[in-house]
């Protein structure tokens, strides 16, 4: 009827959370408790709590067909409620949501997936669960394997299958079930390259086919690339609505105090990160106090203050660093080096500082966003947060700073330069009476250093 | 190539159909459309439930022979000869075991519904399907056993010479009547246990106190008779009476004992599917 693939209305959307918080003052306020009893068993009201949140509230957007819709928002801003209402998992507590034609989701890869089964039986399996007919499994069955590239262990126990492969067959499936609106949520967070490569490319292909995207991730530069426009989440509403890049600044310089760290909330760590319990972010100057603007020339230190509550085996906690702009400059981990992964194989229980310096002379002028990731590589992400903090770098006495003009590019090193006058007659020797006085390294030997910094 | 793509396009926006999404409030609708839409979803999950059972074991589908076998030796030992119960003339081993299918259809049944909306929590929490679908297959899952199990039921009724009674046409509706006790109390037990996992511990004993007021190891005419019409609120009475009757010619003919059964069940069903479809909103949020 219209060219409407979407129309969200006030969709709120309430949790309850927490330990029952039950006193009973009065004999009164007990008897009634009683006489509730059955009912409240019924409603399972005595194995929740009675604390609330409310993880979405009143939000209202209208998505196009064709469009491709990216959501960004911190941890706990209400991105995988949104979705789980739009994919009718779950039921929203206010408001009305109006979805035109079937909704897939790659978030669903491998739903279903039984590790006893062979591959043919769990795309026979998983194509219902996701909704497709017998008939229709049957006829892209030989498309779904070829895709998969599993055809030699297609009537192998999937439990057999790799990691990579079962993420190719179950991946095959979903993508292979055409919806009208396609949902993808954070698919870059599993899987190695190769796999990511190919979820973006089915993503846009299904953009191309003019179908419609809804695309859910913290990785900035996939939703600059992907996206024409972007709505920001946080804590629950609508922050903005706007085109990608416009959103992706605000999402990454909103919402940051100028104060150069940052404390976690408890509403900001997801309940699966334990044993990994993530404390505050720092960034600090050469004085180990904590600013929010540092000097390019000087080095500048990032401290994450985690507390393990368990031991956890090749963990590696780590930094992002992001321009304002979200392409992501650099990704370190405090055991990249061999050595130290080595000696820190098993990280006991307790509380942590793990500290890293960014060299001097490095970034440019302008603000940056600083990410967190904990993970176990190729076991376990505990904890991620791509925008956990943001500061400023001040470019006073970097190189350049003569000239009132902006350097463009994230980082601005203080390199070695030599400059070389090279005579037509080949390089005999340089007139003393140049003004420039260029070292060279030709028949004068080099005796003078480098002055770049008189220029 | 992309002329098919583009036809199918066209056929998925002429069908477009709208979902709205809206809280629901009080009791809802059953929606038997959906779940009529989904059955392909149904007949998948058991066959899923039916093909792993089994996966890994040295005796297979055996299992599902030898358990039934080996309760009915315990029940016949124990209620045969320490406790002398009768058996109307039927041997007892044919006497128990006729009782022990329906019984073991049902159990097995409450214990995998119950346990269903757990182990398929990953289903539930990502994608959208009617999820009384969860229960009622683990609920089918258990019929492919109880024919196998039918298959050992006759070939010791032909080494005992038991013939079936020409009643015998209508043991698929006492078939029907375990099937039916064993879904409604599925999905009351299903969906409690996503709220409360106490039910995990109840379950067991609860099974095993059913087994005793249910005429698996004794004849119900052992029953008083001014405790028949208490004792046939267990719907299970009404089917291991039934099945006995059909097959073996044992027990009383079905009479108001079996109204009384095949009121509660079916009432237990209605009450099970209704609460199950109102709580259904919330289990992706606490499974």
């Amino acid at each position: 009827m219209s060219d409407l693939a979407i129309r969200v209305e006030h969709l709120s959307k309430q949790y309850r959370i927490g330990a029952q918080i039950e006193r009973y003052r009065t004999l009164r306020d007990s008897l009634t408790n009683i006489v509730s009893w059955p009912k409240r068993l019924l409603r399972g009201e005595l194995a929740l709590g009675s604390e609330t949140i409310w993880a979405l509230d009143d939000i209202s957007f209208e998505v196009k067909k064709g469009d491709v819709l990216g959501v960004i928002g911190r941890n706990g801003a209400g991105k995988s409620t949104l979705l789980k209402i739009l994919s009718r998992v779950t039921e929203p507590t206010r408001g009305y949501a109006e979805i035109h034609g079937r909704v897939g989701s790659l978030l669903e890869v491998g739903t279903g997936f039984h590790p006893e089964l062979t591959g043919r039986e769990n795309i026979a399996l998983n194509g219902a669960i996701l909704g497709m007919k017998r008939a229709e499994i049957e006829r892209k069955f030989d498309e779904i394997v070829a895709f998969s590239g599993v055809e030699k262990f297609i009537d192998t126990p999937v439990k057999r299958y790799s990691s990579g492969m079962y993420l190719r067959l179950a991946f095959a499936v979903a993508a292979h079930l055409e919806p009208e609106i396609l949902v993808v949520d954070e698919v870059l967070a599993v899987g190695d390259a190769e796999f990511q490569r190919k979820c973006l490319g089915k993503m846009s292909d299904v953009a191309r086919q003019g179908r419609t995207v809804l695309f859910v991730s913290h990785n900035m530069s996939a939703i600059l690339r992907l996206t024409e426009e972007t709505i920001v989440l946080e804590k629950g509403r609508l922050a903005l609505r706007a085109p990608s890049q416009q959103a992706v600044d605000y999402y990454l310089t909103s919402g940051f105090g100028q104060t150069g760290e940052h404390y976690w909330q408890p509403d900001e760590i997801p309940a699966d990160a334990a044993p990994f319990h993530p404390i505050a972010l720092r960034v600090l100057d050469t004085q180990n106090r904590v600013v929010d603007t540092v000097r390019s020339v000087e080095p500048t230190t990032v401290e994450i203050e985690y507390r393990l509550d368990a031991p956890i085996t090749g963990l590696r906690v780590g930094i992002y660093l992001l321009s304002a702009h979200g392409e992501l400059i650099f990704t370190s981990f405090d055991t990249d080096d061999q050595a130290q992964f080595e000696r820190i194989g098993n990280r006991p229980a307790g509380h942590y500082l793990s500290r890293c310096t960014i060299p001097a002379d490095l970034l440019n002028e302008g603000r940056y966003v600083v990410g967190v990731n904990a993970s176990a590589y190729r076991v376990r992400r505990y904890f991620q947060d791509e925008s956990a903090l943001a500061f400023s770098v001040d470019a006073a006495g970097a190189p350049g700073m003569q000239w009132m003009e902006p350097r463009l590019g994230p980082i601005r090193p203080r390199l070695e330069w030599q400059i070389e006058h090279a005579n037509e007659a080949g390089s005999s020797s340089l007139s003393a009476k140049n003004a420039w006085n260029f070292p060279g390294r030709g028949a004068q030997g080099g005796a003078e250093k480098p002055t770049e910094g008189k220029l | 190539m992309s002329r098919t793509s583009t036809s199918k396009q066209a056929n998925t926006l002429a069908t477009e159909e709208v979902i709205i999404l809206r809280p629901t409030r009080g009791w809802a609708a059953l929606n038997l459309r959906d779940l009529w839409r989904f059955r392909e979803l149904a007949f998948f999950l058991t066959w899923r439930d039916v093909i792993v059972r089994y996966k890994q074991t040295v005796l297979g589908a055996g299992w599902a022979i030898l358990q039934p076998l080996i309760n009915m030796i315990v029940l016949s030992v124990i209620f045969g000869n320490f406790a002398k119960m009768p058996t109307e003339g039927i041997p007892r081993p044919v006497f128990t075991f006729a009782a022990l299918l329906p019984w073991g259809l049902f159990s097995k049944a409450l214990s995998d519904a119950g346990r269903s909306m757990l182990s398929n929590r990953n289903m539930i929490t990502k994608v959208y399907f009617p999820r009384l679908i969860i229960p009622l297959s683990s609920v089918l899952g258990g019929v492919v056993d109880f024919a196998i199990q039918f298959v050992i039921l006759l070939g010791m009724m032909l080494y005992y010479q038991i013939y079936p009674t020409p009643a015998v046409w209508t043991l698929p509706l006492f078939l029907l009547l375990a099937l039916v006790t064993a879904l409604g109390f599925g999905l009351w037990i299903s969906s409690l246990n996503v709220m409360y996992r106490d039910v995990n511990y109840v379950l067991p004993f609860l099974t095993q106190l059913w087994l005793l007021v249910t005429p698996v190891a004794y004849s119900a005419r052992v029953v008083p008779e001014q405790w028949q019409f208490l004792y046939a609120l267990n719907p299970m009475v009404g089917v291991v009476e039934g099945f006995r009757w059909a097959l073996l010619g044992a027990e009383t003919p079905p009479g108001p004992n079996l109204m009384i059964s095949s009121v509660i069940a079916v009432l237990v069903l209605v009450t099970g599917m209704f609460y199950f479809r109102r709580m259904e909103r919330t289990f992706a949020d606490m499974v």
